[in-house]
């Protein structure tokens, strides 16, 4: 097919680097799965991009108030991109709850699309707003007026579905005119959609028909002054890709983890947002021989799985700030009985129910000091969707090297990102293998190897019964033992374990200006906008380093040498400075600044940019 | 599991001081289940003792298997992530009135109700005898204990109903001092397929002493108690003339010929239930012995079973299908 025949083909085609789309409606509007495709056709045709669903707490809030809206905003790039964009360059509203909710953040001069269908006094009254077109809400804005509601209903004239039925697909002939917009090609979510709805074929027809109708509207081409396309990234490393979400990466990543380990996973797990979609994805893995376990709360979930690691699985729980708390006392008798173990934190908006479907930072004293009594505990922070597999591997592989538990701290924004992942070549994956205790001569339970890590022995295996417990330990017997220097000695032990982590992970690379005066230090999601943050500032004429911890607790060596190098360490933090309060505590001679946002949305590069010149040149 | 050579009740002992109170129950429930274990002929390796905390948790200590002491009212939750990682285990759980029916009480609902193919011994001693003398959610109204000096107010558990209602498939009751009754009934629960639930009376000489005494003294225990059979008549007192005719859900005591025969293996749990209830009328005898007993699948079995399964559907799982999955495209 020549470009002359497309729709719109007398428009001026637009070369651009990234581009920043936000789709918004109510949660009956479909607009996750509009998103997603938009993102798995953005991923086909080989742009780099970065997701970020926002949807709210309630599964349906009543229809067209601003509490039901739900969002997905995604920015595609032929460039190496680190974060789904500040603020769209185009918005979709399908109705006005959408609007009044996403246009503060939408760029000047951007694109928004209205379902004018939507637009009438009942529906501004449900989102408790003005007339949109008497107070100035347009202005400013490149504003495209359809009418989808009945677009749709035209397009899908003579449908066998019932009225209601057709205004459902509303939302594939958004993401049709979007596709034409952008010269994306519908051909994956025709794929997609026939599919999904394989048993129902009239749905996958009408849905499909309705994007068409999308694609082509060729009245509606004409309010547009241009038409975009969006090169594919050429700037990734080589390599096979795929789009992955976090908490996919992270299912994986165990799975896979506990194979280089050379033991089965056990998944004892509650559900709880943003985490359940963890437990979903390892319970169809069960041909890998992951048992998944459902259990009563998030007690019993952790429970079971530290049972599991006595039983000779790797076990593993997942959850997310609440059911932490709840893990607590747990965690304590798995660092007691030193088995494997691995946590995994989805770090939610809090404190209590919080805000469920956000995201925040503010777990970080909880995960490394969080117990009673001295309880030290490996944290692991994930930076990116994709690195989210890396360090689940990793937090398999220091619980069973170590015989610790470990924590792996993720958030809500990674957890629902979505990006493309650079598939791992399979002989680079680590072998980790285990080797379980068999030999009864000499055993002790609580005999050590260099690295401090006891045996692990399944039950099961012959004469070396042996009893384990909560109750202090005596040093190699591991019988039950109250005396003094017994227990400082194992408190010792215990902290020495994991402080021997060190010896296996690397210093955090520092990027950026040799001679800058400033660090940017991050932990966990902020890493996307930090590292965007910091091409800003150096696109001012200014100089910058930014470095990024993996390794929370204990923290890596050399940091100290590092820090010293600048005048001041900027640490973001989407909580109240949690690692700039460890920081100091370790560090007490540097100069660290906090800046905190604690809003349940990522930072925004620029204002972490605006924030590091302010330093800078005060 | 590995070839067992006959062990004897000795062989379970390990070398550790036992350290309950001179006197307390726990001793001879100890005894009972060392000679229930050589009697069953599992080796040594293949047992694993489980427990919450409370006096009657500290049991794993006292037996040469494979043990965890967790923590409390947890325990039912370890117990299932073991068996299922390793169905080939015996299983026992050890936990006590407060540990099981208090702290614990969600999980053991669920243990119970799950099917998981272990053995749950209930040490009800009717007061927390670790923290040293507060009542438990199974004290009867009006003990005095140290937190309730004016006497309870709590309306308790019946441990054997609760069971039932959580629709467990094995329910019995034994007395710690009626040793005979004690073995017998521990091997039946260690026989049984999916979650063996056994509450044991247990005197606490300590801080309830004679709790039981009513029913349990060798002078009154054939008229107090009546012990379920299966498949035998609802017989009991010291001259074994007095029955127990069930009367739907009015049981009456009747004339020993008059007795009905009683049968645990009834799908539906009501007559247990009707039974368990029995001695709230004080007139009654107190039941023990088994109350149910019947085979369903249990949840380790189906566990492994659901990935035997997805592994004949979908073959064994590999690394690379796990990475190499979806839609993957090249970067050149
Ligand atoms: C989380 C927690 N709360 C409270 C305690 C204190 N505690 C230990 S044992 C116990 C009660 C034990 O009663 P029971 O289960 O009846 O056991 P017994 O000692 O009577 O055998 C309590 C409250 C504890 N160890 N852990
Ligand atoms: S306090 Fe009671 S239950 Fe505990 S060991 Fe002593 S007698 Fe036994
Ligand atoms: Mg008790």
């Amino acid at each position: 097919m020549t470009k002359t025949q497309e729709p719109g083909a007398e428009l001026p085609l637009q070369q651009q680097d990234s581009v920043v789309v936000r789709f918004a409606g109510d949660s009956g509007d479909g607009m996750q799965i509009t998103g997603g495709q938009f993102t798995s056709t953005s991923a086909a045709v080989g742009n780099d991009l970065a997701t970020l669903p926002d949807f709210p707490a309630e599964i349906r809030a009543p229809a067209g108030t601003r509490a039901g809206v739900s969002g997905f905003q995604l920015c595609f790039s032929s460039k190496d991109i680190h974060t789904p964009g500040d603020r769209p360059d185009a918005l979709v509203a399908m109705n006005p709850a959408a609007l009044v909710v996403n246009i503060k953040d939408l760029k000047p001069g951007g694109i928004l699309v209205i379902n004018t269908g939507a637009f009438n006094d009942k529906e501004y009254k449900k989102a408790k707003m003005a007339d949109p077109y008497t107070d100035g809400t347009f202005e400013g804005y490149r504003l495209i007026e359809v009418d989808i509601n009945k677009r749709v209903a035209e397009a899908l004239e003579g449908s066998p579905l019932k009225p209601k039925d057709v205004q459902r697909c509303k939302n594939f002939y958004t993401l049709g005119l979007m596709y034409w917009l952008y010269s994306r090609p519908m051909q994956p979510t025709e794929e997609f959609l026939n599919k999904k709805f394989a048993k129902k074929p009239e749905l996958a027809e009408a849905n499909i028909k309705a994007m068409r109708a999308g694609f082509n509207a060729g009245d509606i081409h004409q309010m547009f002054q241009a038409r975009y396309q969006v090169a594919k990234c050429t700037e990734l490393p080589a390599g096979t890709y795929r789009n992955i979400m976090g908490n996919e990466a992270v299912a994986l990543g165990l799975t896979v983890g506990a194979k280089l380990c050379g033991v089965k996973p056990f998944l004892g797990s509650y559900p709880i947002t943003p985490a359940s979609t963890i437990l979903e994805a390892m319970a169809a893995q069960k041909h890998h021989d992951v048992m998944t376990f459902q259990a009563e709360d998030e007690i019993a979930a952790i429970c079971s799985a530290i049972g599991a690691s006595f039983a000779g699985r790797l076990g593993i729980t997942t959850t997310s700030g609440p059911g932490l708390a709840l893990k607590t006392e747990a965690m304590g008798l798995a660092v007691m009985t030193e088995l494997p173990l691995v946590i995994v934190d989805v770090q939610r908006g809090g404190p209590s129910t919080g805000l469920p479907t956000k995201t925040e930072q503010a777990d970080l004293l909880q995960a490394v000091f969080g117990r009673n009594g001295e309880a030290p505990i490996p944290v692991i922070a994930v930076s990116t969707v994709a690195d989210a597999f890396d360090c689940a591997i990793e937090a398999c592989r220091i619980a069973t090297q170590y015989m610790t538990p470990v924590l792996l701290l993720t958030d809500g924004y990674i957890a629902n990102g979505s990006e493309p992942w650079r598939l791992p070549k399979l002989e680079d994956l680590p072998d980790l293998k285990v080797n379980f205790r068999t030999e009864p001569e000499g055993f002790l339970p609580y005999s050590r190897d260099d690295k401090g890590a006891r045996p692990w022995v399944k039950p099961g295996t012959p004469g070396m019964q042996h009893r384990i417990g909560g109750l202090e330990k005596a040093h190699l017997t591991g019988d039950v033992c109250y005396d003094a220097e017994n227990h400082e000695f194992m408190i010792h032990a215990r902290q020495e374990k994991v402080m021997n982590v060190r010896e296996t992970i690397k210093t955090p690379e520092v990027h950026g200006d040799k001679d800058a005066e400033l660090l940017m230090l991050g932990w966990g999601s902020t890493y996307g906008p930090i590292a965007d943050a910091c091409e800003m500032i150096r696109g001012k004429g200014h100089k910058v380093a930014r470095m990024h911890l993996r390794h929370v607790w204990p923290l890596p060596k050399g940091l100290d040498e590092i820090f010293s190098r600048y005048k001041a360490v900027l640490i973001p933090e989407m909580n109240m400075g949690q690692l700039a309060r460890i920081l100091r505590s370790e560090y007490p001679s540097q100069n660290f600044l906090s800046y905190s946002k604690v809003q349940g949305q990522p930072f925004h590069s620029s204002e972490l940019a605006e924030k590091a010149i302010s330093v800078l040149e005060n | 599991m590995s070839e067992a050579k006959t062990l004897t009740k000795k062989d379970f002992k390990p070398d550790q001081d036992v350290k309950w109170c001179p006197g307390c129950g726990d001793y001879a429930i100890l005894n009972a289940v060392q000679a229930a274990c050589a009697n069953i002929g599992t080796s040594k390796e293949n047992v694993v003792f489980v427990s919450g905390i409370g006096c009657s948790s500290r049991f794993p200590y006292y037996m040469d298997t494979y043990g965890f002491h967790t923590i409390h009212g947890r325990a039912p939750a370890f117990a299932t992530g073991i068996k299922a990682s390793n169905p080939d285990l015996t299983v026992w759980l050890v936990t006590g009135d407060g540990d099981g029916l208090s702290i614990g009480g969600n999980h053991l609902a669920h243990v119970l109700r799950r099917n998981v193919d272990i053995n749950v011994l209930l040490f009800n001693n009717e007061i927390y005898g670790l923290t040293k003398g507060q009542y438990s959610p199974t004290s009867p109204r009006g003990r005095r204990t140290k937190t309730s000096p004016m006497g309870s107010v709590d309306r308790p558990f019946n441990p054997v109903s609760f069971a039932l209602g959580c629709n467990a498939t094995f329910v019995a009751r034994t007395i710690d001092t009626h040793i005979k009754h004690m073995t017998d009934v521990l091997e039946a629960a260690a026989a049984h397929k999916g979650t063996s639930f056994v509450e044991i009376y247990q005197n606490c000489v300590i801080f309830n002493d004679g709790a039981f005494d009513d029913i349990s003294e060798k002078s009154v225990r054939d008229d107090k108690t009546i012990d379920l059979r299966a498949g035998e008549k609802l017989v009991y007192g010291k001259e074994h003339d007095k029955g127990i005719a069930m009367r739907g859900f009015d049981p009456q005591i009747v004339s020993a010929a008059d007795a009905d025969v009683w049968d645990p293996t009834r799908e539906s749990s009501a007559a247990a239930f009707t039974m368990s209830a029995l001695d709230q009328d004080p007139k009654m005898p107190s039941p023990i012995g088994i109350f149910r007993s019947v085979e369903t699948t249990t949840f380790d079995a189906d566990m492994s079973a659901q990935i035997a399964q997805a592994v004949q559907q979908k073959g064994e799982g590999q690394i690379k299908d796990l990475i190499y999955a979806g839609e993957t495209w090249e970067v050149r």
